[in-house]
């Protein structure tokens, strides 16, 4: 399975290694080295390269490679995931996934490291019960390590390991028992020329932060729970109970997680909440060029549309952007030609509007094709597909929690081709 | 460390024995030749039950001895009962592992795809003996062995997990083991995984893209998920455009070709010359399209992009070799550009597309070899090589104008830096130009140079992956890796099954004498296999059950099948025997009568003889018992659990001869409401099922059929629900049609059939086959005067997500004859046209049927409470109203009911206002509800109100509701 596991910083230095069988030398990096210097930017890098005695698959989290060594035949799926899992492990001890927090908390890096790999092979990757066995840092207790010289791994297994719900620990207690559920939707999107809709889908997920005491069994159920016509589930969610009754029945791990993914049946017409109308032209002589660009509303929402953003990837022969907001700021980058445009609050009576003079490089032929418009947006209390939750129910526990839905849609991919 | 590990292995402590397993794979890497201790120690904990330890022994095995499938028979079937809750990463290799032992251990399903039995496995959970029972009449060669079937059952529900690994292992899975017709399960979970991290994109568009190749209806209704954004990595664009091209089709060309004409436009060059090879690719395998595709083509030849124009060129020159004959005038234009175009492999293609056909175009051959002497001195080798080629084949086509020019070009030639080119000049001036010393070759040349070639097609670069398994790494590299092992092919004839059977040495029974200790394994079996066993609900009582006590369900129904000649102990040969005793009567009633026997002990034999006398009735009637021995196997599954349990504990103890009966006289001891329920339930619906064996050997068949289900299938479908474990909170029964038109349609008429006809139409009745379908009913008539022979269902051409369920065969159709057949077809809650092949001996006929919306209802009943609650769960979107004017003699309230029935398959609400009249009903598929509200206003007008969540069903049913009142 997996041998070794290198990460490797953006300027192309190893910060960190860890072995779990032999030792591989850090020279199988180079193949890896290369063939990031061939794919130009980091995004193309393939996520699998093979080497003469070795294989090479690599994530790119947070600026970050992580490249796992392997040296048989083994589902690539497997390790892509399981360094994806590590990410995630890093980002819930240590808040953030970047070199100076991985750097800062070395020590406990590698005993997570080696807990969640035995031989190559994924052990505990359940946060519950890493977290039972390697007590997240906190400035106490690390000041007190520092003192005394022990450690923070726990001294005892945990107990969570052997039941059969392996991702929740036992003897958890709040004073305040709260479960909170974000349902949060994404619409994914590409509109052409003519604003029409070419590919529109929504997906959601439900996230949760459950902090009850005891052994909770729960149960959600949604108003229209037909909607949903895929869905992915923590292990914890009984599927039974899902094919037959439409409701997610679960014994909740202990803290944040993610309940399910859904994607909602394509059959439904999805709403688009904003248009975008949009003028980019380059002269045929001369260098220059005009853009106008106005986002909007769609009256038929009733809630307000904020933290609009919309980025363009601008063609390499743009040199500079001369452009009035009537909304929010812009910036144009002129080395990566990216323009950012930061609306904010769409006002439905007044529709921002980004005009100005693109300057090119004189001499260049113009380009032929208008760059895509990539939009943000965020709609808060709103789930676009329609979706609500109809209630929560608490089994098994004796105290009232206190609960609470919250919907937010957000822009996925949302693109407009111009 | 050997003893250790052995001492490990026999802890109590699962998490011990699991420690134990990952401590083998390291010893055996230190130290290979313990080995054969190692694979005992492997034996061993394969045997454990405990979820902890299955994925980690199953690792150990992989990497020690991944050849000794042998190791695994016993254990297959526990490992695919606990495999829903193993740890997602053992369920990875345990998957895996699987796969490969399937695939030796099971015949392929893909040599019957026709046969849809699966469908009703699905619906009903059936067990072995139904299988045989529904097809040994039929004389089908292939029955899924049950434990293959006990695999995809249990692996299905792993495609909602959120690892993955473990959907992707799932997916290949079901690839290289489902029946075609199962395989499209996975692709909505493939498609959703193409939400995931970049990386997760890349690894499952790769096995997308090869499926695709094979496959392209399981994507083709994700088309648009394919769709390439600007803002995704080169690899994935490349990747998604692939897939594109694999699934374009006639019908859905003109969308994808529109989409690669941004991709054309796009900033990334790379991307869009591979957009390039795409539309080449499209058009050759397009037909329609290939002129349109050319004209493109040709207008991007005018492009300023250098890369674009470039790959243009070289996509037209293997479009124009398809096709050669009318596109000179392309060639013409070609011919221009050469001056423009500077990329080497551009400028080869068209020197080589005019001397190719230098004969179409004979004024300009000879042009543009003057052109490229001039420059041959700075051209790339290549290009060279072609211009070489270009001046041998004008030298003999048209020596006259050429003479000199070719000799310029072959002097050039001589003295180039290059070996290859000179090694040509050589070779071409021997063969062309005529002088004392040149052989015989010399009269061939033209024969040589100018014969005709193949064109080249133009194909997936995916198309040689197949060979590897998908999801592994050596798929996603296109080379085997090392520790790579193959799929083996299917096995030519079934190893024996039996060899999974598990016998009664397990500790819990060997141990027992005593009827309450049994009773204490009962709870500690249901922890180890948990949900898993739930979920297998019916079959269950075939799997969990042979785990404890092996193949005693078998032999239990044997011996009293044979007058109990045979004692209960050697259980172990009776399942062979089984099928030996057959004896007089055909294995379909041995086993119904079998199961049945079980239940009504001593009624049985009588009625038994009667069903055997009667078993060459045609195939609808056999089907139908077919699926009544299913309710019946599975309302029994509770006591024949128990039963088995007490045979088993009596049977090392007690004396053989009264076992049997012992055992249901504890179980009648001790009644448990439930049980009791069902008896009664099942009593009834033998009774019936008497009544109508008597009726269907007096009634005609072909339209007796339909009322006769009607009444019956309706409580086995309510008793069923009774049994299974979900309890819906809604009383929401389905009611038997109020009303069954005798309408019929035409699906082929006799002139076009050949002198076969065929009419359906719709009995309104649920389809026993699957809870999902529509039960169709069909009547083939030979009009003709020949005898019609083997007539049956070929190829399907299905949207997706529609499924069909075939009837059975029918031998041969005297002249004037007609019989009557159902099938099953699941519409998917939609209007979409089922099309299919009806063929004959001789012939094939491409045949519809197309559902009325009415069709895909079921009736139901509820109170007018209920219908009012669930009425106001279903407004907004879901509710659609209309006023319509309503024909004057259908205002009275019994016409507008008989109306609506007639035109809908609803059930009336009863109502107390008589102006309003309520009817309900839900869809077959994914059984939402479907209200309509018909209110009469004043005069002539109504207001009608359709609620329901499938918004679509809801508005066709209007407009057809809508017209049907409204006419007289």
């Amino acid at each position: 399975m997996i041998h070794s596991l290198f990460l490797i910083n953006s300027a192309g230095d190893i910060f960190l290694e860890k072995h779990w069988k032999s030792v591989v030398s850090r020279s199988v990096c180079d193949y890896f080295f290369e063939a990031q210097e061939k794919a130009v930017d980091v995004e193309n890098v393939p996520p699998v390269i093979p080497t003469p005695h070795h294989y090479l698959i690599s994530i790119y989290q947070d600026k970050i490679f992580f490249v796992a060594v392997i040296q048989t035949e083994v589902p690539p799926l497997f390790v892509i995931e399981f360094l994806h899992r590590v990410v995630e492990m890093f980002r819930d001890y240590f808040g953030e996934c970047s070199e100076a927090a991985i750097k800062e908390n070395v020590v406990t890096v590698y005993e997570l490291l080696e807990e969640m790999l035995d031989n190559g092979f994924p052990l505990a990757t359940e946060s519950n019960i890493l977290k039972e066995l390697i007590r997240p840092p906190t400035i106490l207790r690390s000041v007190v390590n520092s003192i005394t010289g022990s450690s923070n791994v726990g001294e005892t297994l945990p107990t969570g390991q052997l039941s059969i719900i392996p991702w929740r620990r036992a003897e958890v207690k709040y004073t305040n028992n709260e479960a909170y559920f974000d349902v949060v939707e994404e619409i994914d999107a590409i509109l052409d020329k003519s604003g029409s809709t070419v590919f529109a889908e929504i997906q959601g997920v439900i996230d949760a932060s459950i902090k009850l005491s005891g052994m909770p069994d729960l149960t959600l159920s949604f108003m229209n729970p037909r909607l949903l016509d895929d869905v992915s589930f923590h292990p914890c969610v009984r599927f039974k109970r899902w094919e037959s009754e439409r409701v997610l029945s679960f014994i909740p791990p202990d803290g944040n997680f993610r309940l399910m993914d859904y994607q909602v049946s394509s059959q439904n017409l999805v709403a688009i909440p904003v248009y975008v109308n949009h003028n980019i032209n380059f002269k045929e002589s001369g260098s220059s060029g005009r853009f106008d660009v106005t986002v909007g509303l769609k009256q038929n929402m009733g809630k307000s549309v904020e933290g609009v953003i919309m980025t363009v990837h601008m063609p390499k022969v743009v040199l500079n952007m001369n452009l009035t907001p009537t909304q929010g700021t812009y910036t144009y980058d002129p080395v990566t030609k990216i323009l950012t445009w930061d609306i904010g609050k769409i006002n439905p009576q007044k529709v921002p509007n980004l005009k100005g003079v693109i300057c090119l490089q004189s001499g260049a032929p113009k380009p032929e094709e208008n760059p895509n418009l990539n939009i943000q947006f965020r709609i808060q209390q709103l789930a676009v597909s329609g979706i609500k939750v109809n209630r929560l129910d608490m089994f098994g526990e004796k105290y009232k929690p206190f609960k609470g839905v919250k919907y937010v849609t957000k822009a996925g991919k949302f693109q407009v081709r111009t | 460390m050997m003893l250790a590990i052995k001492e490990a292995a026999t802890d109590l402590s699962p998490y011990v024995r699991k420690t134990a397993a990952h401590a083998i794979q390291k010893l055996y890497s230190l130290e290979p030749d313990q080995k054969e201790h190692l694979i005992e120690v492997i034996e061993k904990l394969l045997k454990d039950k405990s979820t902890l330890v299955a994925g980690s022994v199953v690792m150990a095995f992989e990497e020690v001895c991944p050849d000794r499938i042998d190791l695994i028979h016993k254990n297959y079937r526990k490992l695919c009962n606990l495999l829903v809750d193993v740890e997602e990463w053992g369920q990875v290799l345990i998957i895996s592992m699987l796969t490969r032992y399937a695939r030796t251990q099971f015949l392929s399903p893909w040599k019957q795809d026709e046969i849809l039995e699966e469908n009703c496995e699905q619906a009903f959970y059936g067990s072995d003996d139904e299988r045989n029972n529904k097809n040994v009449p039929a004389s089908k060669p292939y029955v899924m062995d049950p434990d293959h079937r006990l695999l995809l059952r249990n692996t299905k529900p792993l495609l909602q997990s959120r690892n993955t690994a473990v959907v992707m292992a799932v997916a290949q899975l079901y690839w290289h083991l489902a029946p075609r017709s199962e395989v499209s399960l996975v692709t909505k979970s493939l498609v959703r995984l193409l939400r995931s991290h970049r990386e997760v994109q890349f690894i499952v568009l790769q096995n997308i893209a090869t499926m695709s190749i094979q496959r392209k209806g399981m994507f083709e209704p994700y088309l648009k998920s394919f769709y390439v954004r600007s803002t995704d990595p080169t690899h994935i664009k490349t990747l998604k455009l692939e897939i594109l091209t694999n699934l374009a089709n006639g019908a859905n060309i003109s969308t994808v070709l529109r989409e690669f004409q941004t991709y054309v436009k796009s900033q990334d060059k790379q991307f869009a010359a591979a957009t390039i090879q795409a539309i080449g690719r499209c058009a050759t395998n397009i037909s329609e399209v290939t002129d349109t595709c050319l004209n493109g083509l040709v207008l991007l030849l005018s492009n300023r992009d250098e890369t674009v124009v470039a790959e243009s060129v070289v996509v037209i020159k293997k479009l124009l070799q398809t096709q050669p004959t009318q596109h000179s005038d392309i060639i013409k234009h070609m011919a221009k550009l050469l001056d423009n175009i500077a990329v080497p492999m551009a400028r080869a293609s068209i020197v080589w597309l005019i001397g190719e056909y230098c004969e179409r175009v004979p004024k300009i051959a000879p042009d543009v070899l003057r052109k490229m002497a001039k420059v041959f001195t700075c051209e790339e080798e290549i290009v060279k090589l072609q211009t070489l080629n270009l001046a041998a084949k004008l030298y003999l086509t048209n020596a006259k104008q050429t003479k000199l020019l070719t000799q310029y070009i072959l002097n050039l030639g001589k003295y180039d830096p290059n070996y290859d080119i000179r090694d040509r000049t050589r070779f071409i001036r021997q063969l062309i130009v005529p002088n004392e010393k040149s052989g015989a070759l010399s009269k061939y040349a033209k024969k040589i140079f100018l014969a005709p070639k193949p064109a080249p097609v133009l194909e997936s670069p995916f198309k040689d992956r197949d060979r590897f398994q998908l999801g592994t790494l050596s798929h996603t590299l296109n080379t085997k890796t090392s520790g790579y092992l193959e799929l083996s092919d299917w096995p030519a004839v079934a190893p024996d099954q039996s060899v999974r059977n598990v016998e009664v040495v397990e500790p819990f029974t060997e141990s027992t004498t005593l009827a309450g200790k049994v009773k204490a394994a009962k709870p500690d079996d249901a922890f180890y296999s948990g949900s898993g066993e739930e979920e297998a609900s019916g079959s269950g009582n075939e799997s969990s059950s042979s785990e404890e006590s092996g193949s005693d369900s078998e032999s239990g129904s044997d011996d009293e099948e044979n007058g109990r000649k045979k004692s209960s102990s050697d259980s172990s040969s009776s399942s062979s025997s089984s099928s030996s005793s057959s004896g007089n009567e055909s294995r379909s009633s041995q086993s119904e009568s079998g199961s049945k026997k079980k239940n009504l002990k001593k009624k049985n034999p009588r009625k038994e003889n009667k069903k055997s006398g009667k078993n060459e009735s045609e195939n609808d009637e056999t089907t139908k018992r077919g699926s009544k021995t299913k309710t019946d196997s599975v309302s029994s599954e509770s006591e024949e659990s128990s039963s088995e349990k007490s045979s088993s504990s009596s049977e090392s103890g007690s004396e053989p001869e009264t076992d049997s009966d012992s055992g249901t006289d504890q179980k009648k001891q001790k009644p448990k409401p439930k049980k009791e329920e069902t008896r009664e339930a099942r009593e009834k619906t033998t009774k019936q099922e008497v009544s109508l064996l008597d009726l269907d050997d007096f009634a005609p068949v072909s339209m007796a059929a339909a009322p006769r289900p009607a009444m019956l299938s309706p409580s086995l479908i309510t008793d069923l629900e009774g049994l299974s474990l979900l309890n819906t909170s809604l009383t929401i029964d389905v009611t038997s049609p109020v009303y069954v038109p005798a309408k019929s349609h035409e699906l082929l008429h006799r002139m076009s059939g050949k002198g076969l006809a065929a009419q359906y139409h719709f009995p309104r009745q649920p389809c026993i086959y699957s809870s999902d379908m529509v039960s169709v009913q069909v009547t083939l008539t030979n009009s003709g005067d020949q005898k019609v022979e083997d007539i049956h269902i070929g190829e399907k051409k299905l949207p997706s997500g529609l499924q069909i369920h075939d009837f059975n065969s029918i031998e041969s159709l005297e002249p004037g004859a007609s019989i009557t057949v159902s099938m099953g077809i699941n519409f998917n809650d939609s209007t979409q046209a089922a099309n299919f092949q009806l063929c004959t001996k001789s012939d094939q006929f491409n045949v519809s049927i197309q559902p009325a919306v009415g069709e895909l209802l079921l009736p139901v009943t509820m109170s007018e409470q209920d219908f009012r609650t669930q009425q106001g769960k279903l407004t907004g979107m879901n509710e659609s109203a209309a006023t319509i004017s309503i024909a004057p003699e259908n205002s009275s309230s019994r016409a507008i009911v008989h109306k609506v029935v007639t035109a809908a398959n609803l059930g009336v609400v009863p109502s107390a206002e008589d102006r309003i009249h309520r009817f309900a009903a839900k869809t077959v598929k994914a059984a939402d509800l479907v209200l309509v509200t018909v209110e009469l206003k004043e005069a002539s007008t109504a207001q009608l109100l359709i609620n329901t969540e499938k918004t679509v069903i809801g508005s066709m049913l209007q407009r057809e509701l809508k017209a049907v009142l409204s006419q007289g």
